[in-house]
Order: C-alpha cells, then sequence, then structure tokens
C-alpha cells in the first residue's frame, strides 16, 4: 500500500492514512486480488476429529472440469509440517487427521465452482479413531494420544513466597469457565500465489506477520527465503487468527505447479475451521486474606484446550498463568497452568493471549471475598493494588508505573446511565429488543467492576525486534519523508501512528508508505499490544538518526537511515515459575452496567466505562477506538460468543449461529486514559488494544450477578443461566498436575523446531 | 444464463451460471470488489448495494434477479477528490478501521440519511443492526452517522 497524507502529529487525532480507499472500496484485501489467467484454490478438510488416512483418490477431481492440479501430502516438495512455534502441524494430513477441518488436499481450478466441486470429489478412506474432546479427559491416563508426545502441550508452575501453604484468616474458593471464542475478523482469509519464471514465487496475503509466513512457507516449498517473498495485501482485522499459516503454503504450491497465479479465498465457514481460536478455560481459584482484606494466597490452577496443535498455546498459558493472581500484591502465590492436545479444533492467539481467561476467573473471586469480608468491591481491590516496585508471582518487580489505584478511580467516576422508566419504552429498548414479550415487569438493574492487565510486547526471553526505514526526500512542497516498514497495520491504526511519529520528529508534513513486503527486515508480529511501542521505536530511531545528519541549509540529496528496536531483555521462567518475563504491563479498570429480564433471561448492557493505563496516548481518536472495539469483544464472549463443539466438530460455523455483538447489542463505551510515560519507551507508549477485551467478560459478568443474584461461572452466560434453569457449571474436581520434564512446552523437549523464535536467532547471525 | 442490469448508470450484458448471487457478479466478473464477501448469509451487510434504489445483501439476490434493473454500489457513491459527506464522515470521526464492513456500513448510512436525515440514535442502531462490524465497538459508527446529518443539512 502506498499512501500519502498531510496532517496530525503525535498526541493529535490524525486522520486515518488509509481512510479514503476504505471508504470508497477501493482498498484491495487479501480476498480481493486478481491475476490474468489465475486460477482458484478449493480445501478439502475432514470431517473426523481423529482418524487414519487409508487412502485417497483424486482421480476424479482431477479429471473435473477446469481443474489444473490437486495436491496432497504425497505430493509434497520439502517440509511436510509448519508451525508458529513448533512445526508439528501438517502442510496436509499426513497418514492422520486430528481435527474436523484438518486440510487434506487443495485443487486449483478455473473458477472457484469447478474448484469447489472437485474438491467435493476428492475420495478419502478414513478409518475413525477415538478422539479426545474434552480437556480434562486428555489428562486420563487411559486417553487416547493426539500426538506420540502425549496429551500436554506445557505445564506451567508458579511458586512465590509460601505458595498456597498459608494461614489465612479467610478464604474463598471458586470454579469458572470460558468458552472457545473466535475472531471472526470480517475479512475471511485470503490471498493470491504468482509463480515467477525462475522458480520463485510472488504471495500476496493478509496476515500479521510476513516473515514468520515466509520463514515456514519456504521450509514447505523447499525454497531459499529470497525465492519466497511476501507481500501484504489488505487485512479485514485480524485478532490473533492470521498468525499461524492458512492458506500461505498451499496457494504456493499450487502456483509453483501449475505455473499460473492462484487465488485461495475461504468463505465463512471455512474460515472458522481455517484459523485458530482462543482457549476454552477451567479455572479453580482460591483467594486467601486477613480480615481487613489484605491478600496473603492465591492458589491457582488452570486448564486449557490447546486444540490438535501447537500453534501459539505455549507463549499463551504461560501468559495466562504470570496473571493468573491478578493485578495484585499477594505475598504467597501457587499457579498450576497446563495446556493439553485435544482433538478439538486448534486453539492459539486472540486478543488478550490468555490474560481473559484468567481475569474472568481472578476477578469474579475477589468479588466472592468481598462480599466474604463484607467489604467493597472496589475498596478490596484498591486496598491490594500492585504499585511500581510491587513484586509480581514471578519474582518480576514492576518497574515502570502501574497506575492501578488511578484507572479504579478514573473509571469509579465515570457517571451512571441515567435511570429509564421500566415501562412505557419503545420495544428497541428493553433487553433483547423487540424480541422481548414482556414490558419491563422483570428487569433488574446491576452494576459491576473488573480490573485487568497485560503485558506489552513478547515475553519470557524472546527478543522481537522491529526494523523500519526512513527516507527523507526533497520536493517541490517541501522534504517528504517515506516510511518502509514490513509491520502490518490490519485495522488499528498502526500506520497512522508512524506517519504521526515522522511528522513529528521530521517537522514535515507529507508522508509516504512502500508496500510492507518481506524485502525489508522484519517488523515482528502485530500482536502482543506491541506495534506502536516496537515500530513506533523503529521509525523514531530513524529519523532521529536521520536529523542528526541534516545541515543548515536545505535538503538536496534524499537521506535514508534504517534502525532496529529491541525492547528491554526479557527472561524464561526458572523451576519455580521465577524470572523476569514480560517487558512491561499495562492495567485497565471496567464498569458494566446491564439490565437484565429475569423472566426471560434476556440482556442489555447499558453503558461499558474503560479506564485504561496507554502511558501515552498518540491518537486520542484511534485509541478510543481501540479500547471500544475491544470491549465489544469482552461484551461478546461474556454474552453471546462461543465456538459450540460437539464430537470436536464445529456446530455454529457461520454469523447466523455464532454471534458477535451487532449495534444493538453494544452500548456507548466510555474511555478514559491515565497516562504515565513508560521508561525507555518510545515516548511513553504502552499497547492499548487488547486490555478492555480483558476486563470487559469479568465486569458484565459482575454486574450480571449483581442483577440477578446468581452466581454465575461460565463465560458466555446464556438465558438459561440468567433464569435459573441451567445450574452453575459445576467442577469434576481440581484438574491433576502433569508430570512434565520442565518449564517449556513440551515439543521443545522432543526437539521440533522453535518456530518463529529460529527466526530472530537466524537474523541475530 | 445471459443478463443485462444497469450497474453504476452503465448498462452491462453478462452471461452467468444461473446459482451466481448478484455479490459474485459484481465482484468476480465486473471487478467491482468494493462490494465485500464476509458471510454470504445476509447476516453481516457488507455487501450492501442498492437494488433499483432499494438496499439490498447483494449475496443474497440471484444475478438473474438483477435482469433489467439497476444495480448501484458503494463504488458509484463518491471519488477520492469528492467523498460522499457519509464517507468522509466516517473518516473524520475514526468510524473506520479495518474498513471490511465499512463499504457496506457507507452505503447503508446513506440510505438511512435518504429516508431519515435526521435519525435518532435509536433509529441509526435499528437501521444498522444488519451491518456488522468486528473492529469499532459501533460508538464512532453512530457518530459518523450523526456528522453525516450535520453536514448534509
Amino acid at each position: 500500500m502506498s499512501v500519502r497524507t498531510r496532517s496530525g502529529r503525535v498526541g493529535e487525532s490524525a486522520r486515518r492514512v488509509d481512510g479514503v480507499p476504505k471508504v470508497t472500496g477501493a482498498y484491495a484485501y487479501g480476498s480481493d486480488l486478481r491475476a490474468e489467467h489465475m486460477l482458484w484454490g478449493a480445501t478439502v478438510r475432514s470431517p473426523h476429529a481423529s482418524a487414519r488416512i487409508h487412502g485417497i483418490d483424486v482421480g476424479d477431481a482431477a479429471r473435473a472440469a477446469g481443474v489444473a492440479c490437486v495436491l496432497t501430502a504425497a505430493d509434497l516438495p520439502a517440509a511436510r509440517t509448519f508451525g508458529l512455534e513448533f512445526a508439528d502441524q501438517p502442510v496436509f494430513a499426513d497418514g492422520v487427521v486430528r481435527y474436523v477441518g484438518e486440510p487434506v488436499a487443495v485443487v486449483a481450478a478455473e473458477t472457484l465452482a469447478e474448484a469447489r466441486r472437485a474438491a467435493d470429489l476428492v475420495t478419502v478412506e478414513y478409518e475413525p479413531l477415538p478422539a479426545v474432546t474434552d480437556m480434562e479427559q486428555a489428562l486420563r491416563p487411559d486417553a487416547p494420544l493426539v500426538h506420540e508426545l502425549g496429551n500436554v502441550l506445557r505445564h506451567v508452575h508458579i511458586r512465590h513466597g509460601t505458595g498456597a501453604e498459608v494461614d489465612a484468616e479467610v478464604w474463598v474458593e471458586g470454579y469458572y469457565e470460558t468458552a472457545m471464542q473466535d475472531q471472526a475478523a470480517l475479512g475471511p482469509e485470503g490471498g493470491l500465489a504468482v509463480p515467477a519464471a525462475d522458480g520463485s514465487v510472488d504471495l500476496y496475503v493478509a496476515t500479521q506477520w510476513l516473515h514468520v509466513d515466509r520463514q515456514q512457507m519456504a521450509l514447505c516449498l523447499g525454497l531459499p527465503d529470497e525465492m519466497v517473498r511476501v507481500t501484504l495485501a489488505g487485512v479485514g482485522g485480524a485478532f490473533g487468527s492470521r498468525e499461524d499459516i492458512h492458506m500461505q503454503i498451499h496457494a504456493c504450491l499450487l502456483a509453483l505447479r501449475t505455473r499460473r497465479p492462484v487465488k485461495i479465498v475461504y468463505g465463512r465457514e471455512e474460515s472458522f475451521h481455517g484459523h485458530v481460536h482462543r482457549h476454552p478455560s477451567r479455572s479453580w481459584i482460591r483467594y486467601g486474606a486477613k480480615r481487613d482484606g489484605r491478600l496473603v494466597a492465591a492458589d491457582v490452577r488452570l486448564l486449557m484446550d490447546g486444540g490438535a496443535y501447537a500453534s501459539s498455546s505455549g507463549p499463551v498459558v504461560g501468559n495466562a498463568a504470570t496473571f493468573a493472581a491478578g493485578p495484585y500484591d499477594i505475598p504467597n502465590v501457587a499457579v498450576e497452568a497446563t495446556a493439553v492436545y485435544t482433538n478439538n479444533p486448534p486453539c492459539g492467539a486472540m486478543r488478550g493471549f490468555g490474560a481473559p481467561q484468567v481475569c474472568f476467573a481472578y476477578e469474579s473471586a475477589m468479588d466472592e471475598l468481598a462480599a466474604k469480608l463484607g467489604i467493597d468491591a472496589l475498596e478490596l481491590r484498591l486496598r491490594n493494588a500492585v504499585q511500581t516496585g510491587s513484586v509480581l508471582p514471578t519474582g518480576q518487580v514492576l518497574e515502570g508505573p502501574a497506575p492501578v489505584r488511578e484507572v479504579i478511580e478514573r473509571c469509579r467516576s465515570v457517571p451512571l446511565p441515567p435511570d429509564e422508566p421500566l415501562v412505557g419504552r419503545d420495544a428497541i429498548a428493553y433487553p433483547g429488543g423487540a424480541g422481548n414479550v414482556g414490558r419491563g415487569e422483570a428487569l433488574k438493574r446491576g452494576v459491576g467492576y473488573a480490573v485487568g492487565y497485560k503485558n506489552v510486547a513478547y515475553s519470557e526471553g524472546f527478543d522481537d525486534a522491529a526494523e523500519a526505514t526512513v527516507t527523507l526526500r526533497p520536493s517541490a512542497d517541501g522534504p517528504v519523508a517515506v516510511i518502509r516498514t514490513a509491520a502490518v497495520d490490519y485495522g488499528q491504526g498502526l500506520y497512522t501512528v508512524l506517519a504521526q511519529i515522522a511528522r513529528t520528529e521530521l517537522d514535515l508534513d507529507e508522508v509516504v508508505f512502500e508496500p510492507s513486503s518481506t524485502d525489508s527486515g522484519s517488523a515482528g508480529s502485530t500482536s502482543a499490544s506491541r506495534q506502536t511501542t516496537m515500530s513506533g521505536g523503529a521509525v523514531l530511531g530513524a529519523c532521529r538518526a536521520i536529523r542528526e545528519t541534516l545541515g543548515e541549509g536545505p535538503l538536496e540529496e534524499p537521506i535514508a537511515r534504517t534502525f532496529t528496536y529491541h525492547h528491554r531483555p526479557t527472561t524464561g521462567l526458572d523451576e519455580e515459575g521465577q524470572g523476569r518475563p514480560h517487558v512491561s504491563f499495562s492495567f485497565a479498570a471496567v464498569r458494566a452496567v446491564v439490565e437484565v429480564d429475569e423472566e426471560l433471561g434476556l440482556v442489555r448492557v447499558l453503558q461499558l466505562a474503560a479506564a485504561q493505563d496507554a502511558g501515552r496516548v498518540m491518537n486520542p481518536q484511534g485509541a478510543e477506538g481501540q479500547v471500544e472495539g475491544a470491549a465489544a469483544m469482552g461484551l461478546g464472549l461474556a454474552l453471546t460468543e462461543e465456538v459450540q463443539l460437539a464430537d470436536g466438530a464445529i456446530r455454529n460455523a457461520s454469523f447466523t449461529d455464532y454471534l458477535i455483538p451487532t449495534i444493538l447489542d453494544v452500548p456507548r463505551i466510555v474511555s478514559e486514559f491515565i497516562e504515565q510515560p513508560e521508561p525507555d519507551a518510545p515516548y511513553g507508549v504502552k499497547g492499548i488494544g487488547e486490555l478492555a477485551t480483558v476486563a470487559v467478560t469479568p465486569a458484565v459478568l459482575a454486574a450480571l450477578r449483581a442483577a440477578t443474584g446468581r452466581p454465575l461461572n461460565r463465560a458466555p452466560v446464556r438465558p438459561d443461566d440468567l433464569v435459573g434453569i441451567e445450574p452453575p457449571v459445576r467442577s469434576n474436581g481440581r484438574a491433576p498436575i502433569p508430570d512434565v520434564p520442565g518449564q517449556r512446552p513440551i515439543p521443545e523437549y522432543h526437539g521440533l523446531g522453535l518456530g518463529q523464535q529460529q527466526l530472530m536467532k537466524a537474523r541475530e547471525r | 444464463m445471459t443478463i443485462t442490469t444497469t450497474v453504476n448508470g452503465v448498462e452491462r450484458t453478462v452471461d452467468v451460471p444461473p446459482a451466481t448471487s448478484l455479490l459474485t457478479l459484481l465482484r468476480d466478473e465486473l471487478g467491482l470488489t468494493g462490494s465485500k464477501n464476509a458471510c454470504e448469509q445476509g447476516e453481516c451487510g457488507s455487501c450492501s448495494v442498492w437494488l433499483d434504489g432499494e438496499l439490498v445483501c447483494a449475496c443474497l439476490v440471484a444475478a438473474v434477479q438483477a435482469d433489467g434493473r439497476a444495480v448501484r454500489t458503494v463504488e458509484d457513491l463518491g471519488q477520492p477528490d469528492r467523498l460522499h459527506t457519509v464517507q468522509d464522515a466516517f473518516v473524520a470521526t475514526g468510524a473506520v478501521q479495518c474498513g471490511f464492513c465499512t463499504p457496506g456500513f457507507v452505503v447503508a448510512v446513506a440510505d438511512l440519511l435518504e429516508r431519515d436525515p435526521h435519525p435518532s440514535d435509536e433509529t441509526i442502531r435499528e437501521a444498522l443492526a444488519g451491518n456488522l462490524c468486528r473492529c469499532t465497538g459501533y460508538s464512532k459508527i453512530v457518530a459518523a452517522v450523526h456528522l453525516a446529518a450535520e453536514t448534509a443539512a
């Protein structure tokens, strides 16, 4: 994407650099691309959660009208597996399938309709095998093995102080579940592979990290990196769903085989099967406190369903473990967190990255504790909130600002929505809208709070550096900054912020972006709330390097500088879960005000108020947009969003059945920012895109409990839960702690590659 | 089947398989990719267009139903140097993030303002209940509608 834009410096609500092409429909997303003589690809997927493949007959498909090529595992030229962290996922099922939706073959044909018809003609002989479709089942000794290395994907153990062996005056204990959530980016997976005469290939694709895609693609295509060029296409949202490979390798294999451009775009149903989801979770949590409300112990057991392949389950459960005790100063903490392999669809990155699941558990437990102690729920949090200098359960000292008290106070100060008459409203103003057959007789209002925290950038020793090149160029209208970065803007407004930095640092108006591709150095992933810090730091560094070389006179020759930004180093976790795993942290407090129809189980959220620790707000309008969007996603997990599985198969793979919040479901969202600059981060920024998702879900659940008096312990809440038809979900007893060789993900002990971490190490060499 | 339809004021005669949707006709045959395919079930509104002046989801209309009728898409609404007031309002208020839902929203809002030049919050939300956005949380979309209404007045 090449764009020109003129106005807006750091701290201003600059207009989006890509706003105009997006409102006119000219912006080309991955699914909009086409080329002369292009073929369309379609994917054959497994209908079984676990099965052995005895044979694949592609004859009928290959002979079908318009078909140019059919590929299976037998046709792979090089590496047969890929993966973000560990190469455990087959490009095509290789003798077995491990989840419903696993790719078995791909077809390329002249039209999409012909490709899909031919895909239906591929005959696969399956022998169904017993499947593991429940995360607790996965840990039983008699459970079938999803992989030979066992069903434990990672177990993290954290001991702080004396762990849970403490004489507390008061204990509370709770069990909480969260469902599988889908990122549901509006733009489906899509891209176009174009072969070159020299045997190399170009891929134009909607993704989150070009270089880690290429790393996995090149190994599977059997090509050196430089013969695989990846260029960013327009990205219609991501939220974690595009971190993993989907159609990239398939399209390139087809293009290299047919010597024609190949486009693959998933439909919505296929999209649900074609990317990872948010891990479903089960949490057993105990808090111990003094009668004055001071926390003395936290004891957490967490289980997450990683599905059939590793994806980023390792770092997700690592993140969840380190945040599992909440943003509270607690001298004694014990955390045992496990991610397991099952034959469910793979889970991986989604906005919040392990933090939402544990925040739901610890904030629900904090409300229980407040009730038991007779202390106001916010007061209890204020008494225990971490601050700068606090020691976290990992032993990491909070070095930067930790304005937990400030976000709580600011959130509480937001005016509540006015009371509304119960009867005589417009139908749209009742819970459930016009579908509500009552007329206000059974309405109850409730208010709930939650506080959450999360890390910025990659953790546990991963140096996810970012490179950017800025060229200052003379022009008739004054100097122009040209920014070249491989960083992905998937909608959050990164490029706009980078342009603001260049304008501010170089004191100019016009900024031009070159297309993002693997021709420049890696910028790391657009995830983990990291790009404003990381690529912002890279552009800032390049601009300052240019400034150092500027003379007094007018600019005559272009000046180009490349800068690579590294965050502070982090460390892995030792055998007691101690270390310095995270770069920095940000905090948020959310208040939800809800109205429940107690007879019908319908909910209307009246207001969400979020106060967030932002370090520095670079673009107020963009920052608000991030909080509002993140809040809506947290509301979805609280009320409607659940990927429903039956024997490992997704039952609701459509927007008719998987319900993301509509404009009628999302209330007015008030966003407030606390700005306390993070030391040594560019402009003092912290990430802002994830926290509201983390804290909104428990805040909505707390409000629903306040309204109904019911002990709701599962997200999303269903109407049956709210009217009492369904009792709270019950625990089968704490899941056992598995026997593992250490804190690292299990595939690492079995010699499987380290995926994206290898990429970073290769660059250092 | 051969059909003749007027798209953005230009008469087009095309040969399409009977099961082709209007959305596929627009995107894959006529190259008008401003209308997006996000759900294929009429749930998300990303493919909103006008058919003889009526707002429809192009994914739910068979291409043959457009025979002899007029289709208007987002591409006809405004150009980069002269945006429609709704388009400009979406950019000005920050109602655009990933932008995938935006063309559908822009069309639906333009349609709403033609019928109701000064809609209330409730009217806006009801009118746009068939358009899904995953990025913005909708707050700034509501603001964009109000701004467009004020600008047009």
